[in-house]
């Protein structure tokens, strides 16, 4: 195929960079595939989408009064209705609203490089729904501190979010206490309830997950030095007085003493000593290392090429960690551009590359119900890695065919109002559709079967 | 090792013999069963299989131990009182514990030691695919051998070059559509979709006709109450698959959820109820084809045999693994029990790991699938030839 290059850059530009074309954006981006992407890097971050103006506190506060509320009516009339049910439901009725708006904002945003950005960012720090104490803080989560830090210094978006009250619950920091700590003595002198001691998770997750990555070179020494570290940072109690801010620093709960991490000595400075530890990590060049491959992989391939993790990593390090250079890096560098489509879609990237392509908009839970099906339920990674990031988990043979299932029922929609399907597909893939894809499309019975057609051909399977 | 006066490779390869092949399918163990649960996220074996009869057992877990309730196994050990149908199973010499058994990865971290798990490797990214995978390829070589694992997503342990099937619940696809053969034909060159639709598509029918479909549906909004039930209906699925004529015969299924880091005893019963329901599931799916199976229950890693802070555990080493199957031969405790005393802890923290999680899986492979000691050590657990498979299981 001799497609003209610069024709088949803003196909990649707005299908690999972006979340799929809009009808028209192919032509926007024409121009200048370069400068186009660019253009959608911002201080500011990416957009908010709406949580009903709903903070994470207004949800923490939310959440805990209403279970308090469910499980004193339960102990008052002795049975009726399960008060857990009853507690999952409101959460399902709060999350639900914010998962469509995400959606929302995916299908609708002109500048699908920034929200793919931010969704990437997301993902890496994820905060799940899985644990319903945290279900209706996910959305204002990734609305406070993922979404504006992202086209910011690394070091400040890792502070923002493993601090945020979603994190310390999810990896259940709020709980941890310093095994020596005044707290502690107390608590486990008075014998009242079980003893207060150290959570390892966060700590964990966040050399593993979010900086230095599993081969940093960090020990089990290390992970429970940084837990230690980490003790006193917590949420305000349910009894304690409302503020702005749940999160506080408990100095009694903190584990005494200086610590270290990694060769580095942290002396005994409370709420300064894990601060201190988080802006290390932040600026280690195994951060670095870490993840721009892994931007190297969600952008490009499974198995990036070295030379261009090199570039990001050049970038990451010349800046200090600033991700705005990190994201013009990734699209000045040559190796982003191949012309083979080699990254799967997830089924997010699908069903909103999907709706993108089709315009009009979803009714209701009609996407959440299609992402449910092929297994990537909004906010619901399965753990706090994330959701997986290549082919393999996803091109699973049930997989297909379930997707199959989803872009007839697309197709069977959205059929009716095309107008001419083969325009459709030039619109949706520009240069990268293939002679052999548009001539199935051109040859469907009807304009429901080329609508599918389209969704399930490799190159729209593929970015 | 094969029953025929000539091998199929001494007549060439490439050349159709059908009757070949059905002799040849003849020689694989007739219609044996091998399905393995993983269970994610670091599953307590302290919870799953509580050693009441352990002195430092209580001292250690606190409020976490277990109490009366327990399902008693032996002197020493004692089933968690959701795992009922386990223990009727343990009762009557279809169920048996492996009380300390571990992957080779000492990382504690859920995502190597699911790795490790799951390719069958001495270490982390020592393999591409999964050894249930490499170890269908081998089975393949002496006859026909299907492999599906259930789930929206397919597991490590499956993927690799040996085609395998995948199934979840949801609606049966319009078998009246054009799409299925027209995609087909638009993926004849795509290696990655090609065939993964064609294996979908066949798996899809074997659905219809086993009625799976229906029993496997479940609501994706199902909360912990209604856990059990969603549970038992998978394992009835998953059984429909493994009696049909052309089913498959080696299977896997993922459960989620095990890393309870806090409030573990509220966290852990719901998670191990749906363990046992799968397995009642399958067992009275399965019927008389109960008899030929052999099913085997793991986790990356265990948990602190202290609970910590939060009243969870943190990440540990040794785990308790779970084998049942009516093929089993009955018995006691698979490996040896290194004991909570505190010298004996590894690394002062966690349940020592006296039994490579690969002994385990090499016994049933060798002695219920008929794979030799050769293929073992080199194909399906690679540079394991130290690892002795465990026998007298089947």
């Amino acid at each position: 195929m001799a497609a003209n290059p610069r024709e088949l850059d803003a196909a990649i530009a707005v299908t690999r960079f972006g979340l799929g074309a809009q009808p028209g954006e192919i032509a926007a981006a024409r121009p200048d595939p370069r400068g186009w992407l660019k253009a959608q890097i911002r201080p500011s971050g990416a957009e908010t989408f709406d949580t009903g103006g709903e903070t994470s506190a207004v949800r923490l506060a939310e959440f805990r009064a209403y279970r308090r509320a469910r499980v004193m009516a339960e102990s008052a009339d002795g049975g009726g209705a399960d008060p857990a049910e009853a507690v999952r439901r409101f959460v399902r009725e709060n999350a639900v609203g914010d998962v469509q708006n995400r959606i929302r904002l995916a299908l609708q945003s002109p500048a699908g490089f920034r929200e793919r950005w931010a969704l990437f960012w997301a993902n890496h720090f994820t905060v799940s729904a899985v644990r319903i104490q945290v279900a209706t803080l996910v959305g204002p989560y990734e609305n406070e501190a993922i979404r504006p830090r992202v086209f910011g210094r690394f070091a400040d978006l890792l502070a923002a979010a493993e601090t945020h009250p979603a994190m310390l619950l999810y990896l259940d920091q709020a709980q941890s206490v310093g095994p020596n700590s005044r707290a502690a003595r107390v608590r486990n002198r008075a014998g009242a309830g079980r003893p207060a001691g150290l959570n390892e998770n966060l700590a964990r997750e966040i050399l593993e997950l979010h900086t230095v990555g599993i081969d940093g070179g960090y020990t089990q020494a290390d992970v429970t030095e940084f837990a230690r570290a980490l003790t006193g940072l917590s949420l305000a109690r349910p009894d304690e007085p409302a503020t702005a801010d749940p999160v506080v620093f408990r100095a009694p709960a903190h584990e005494p003493g200086g610590r270290t991490v990694m060769g580095r000595h942290y002396p005994d400075s409370g709420e300064a000593q894990a601060t201190a530890i988080l802006a290390d990590l932040a600026s280690h060049p195994q951060t670095a290392r870490f993840v721009c491959r892994k931007i190297a992989r969600h952008f490009v391939a499974d198995d990036p090429p070295p030379a261009l993790t090199a570039r990001l990593e050049a970038a990451w390090l010349a800046s200090g960690g600033d991700l705005a250079r990190v994201a013009e890096a990734l699209v000045d560098a040559p190796e982003a551009w191949d012309a083979r489509p080699s990254k799967f879609k997830t089924p997010y990237e699908f069903v909103v590359s999907s709706y993108r392509a089709l315009g009009g908009a979803p009714r209701g839970p009609q996407v959440s119900q299609a992402l449910n099906t092929l297994g990537q339920r909004p906010f619901g990674a399965p753990s706090p890695k994330g959701w997986p990031d290549d082919a393999a988990p996803w091109a699973a043979s049930d997989a297909l065919v379930k997707r199959m299932q989803v872009a007839q029922a697309l197709g069977a929609a959205a059929g009716p109002r095309v107008a001419e399907p083969a325009s459709l597909a030039e619109a949706a893939l520009g240069a990268r559709l293939t002679p052999a894809s548009a001539a199935a499309i051109r040859r469907a019975e009807s304009r429901a079967e080329a609508v599918a057609l389209l969704l399930m051909t490799p190159e729209f399977q593929r970015r | 090792m094969s029953p025929l006066p000539i091998s199929r490779r001494a007549l060439g390869a490439g050349l159709a013999l059908p009757f070949l092949a059905r002799a040849a399918h003849a020689a694989l163990p007739a219609r044996r069963r091998f399905v393995v649960i993983v269970c994610r996220g670091g599953m307590d074996g302290l919870s799953v299989a509580a050693p009441l009869g352990d002195p430092d057992y209580r001292p250690l877990r606190g409020a976490l131990a277990l109490g009366d309730d327990a399902l008693r196994l032996d002197s020493t050990f004692a089933l968690h009182p959701q795992l009922t149908a386990i223990h009727a199973l343990a009762r009557a010499g279809q169920a048996r514990i492996a009380p300390a058994a571990a992957t080779p990865d000492r990382a504690r971290s859920h995502f190597e030691a699911q790795d490790v798990l799951e390719t069958g490797a001495g270490g982390v990214y020592a393999a591409p695919s999964g050894w249930l995978n490499r170890a269908v390829g081998a089975l393949a070589r002496q006859g026909k051998v299907e492999a599906l694992s259930v789930g929206a997503t397919a597991p490590l342990i499956l993927r690799g070059p040996a085609p395998a099937g995948s199934w979840s619940p949801g609606r049966t696809i319009d078998a009246a559509a054009r799409l299925p053969s027209l995609l087909q034909e638009l993926y004849r060159e795509d290696p990655l979709l090609g065939p993964a639709l064609a294996r979908g598509l066949a798996t899809e029918t074997l659905a219809r006709e086993t009625g799976a479909g229906a029993r496997g549906m479940a609501g994706p909004r199902a909360g912990p109450a209604q856990g059990r039930e969603v549970a038992r209906g998978l394992g009835e699925a998953l059984a429909g698959f493994l009696t049909a004529p052309e089913g498959p015969q080696i299977a896997a299924v993922s459960l989620d959820g095990f890393d309870t880091h806090a409030n573990q005893a509220a966290a852990i019963a719901p998670r191990l109820a749906a363990l046992d329901a799968l397995v009642d599931g399958l067992h009275a799916g399965l019927g008389p084809a109960w008899g030929d199976t052999v099913v085997l229950a793991v986790t990356e890693f265990g948990r602190t045999a202290r609970a910590n802070g939060t009243g969870g555990t943190d990440h540990g080493t040794a785990s308790t693994a779970l084998v049942l199957g009516g093929a089993l031969k009955p018995g006691g405790v698979i490996g040896d029990w290194p004991t909570l005393r505190r010298q004996a802890l590894f690394e002062d923290r966690d349940v020592y790991p006296a039994l490579d999680l690969r002994s385990l899986e090499k016994g049933l492979l060798a002695e219920h699938l008929g794979l030799d000691r050769r293929t073992l050590d080199t194909l399906v657990f690679p540079d394991s030839a130290p690892v002795k498979p465990l026998t007298g299981l089947v």
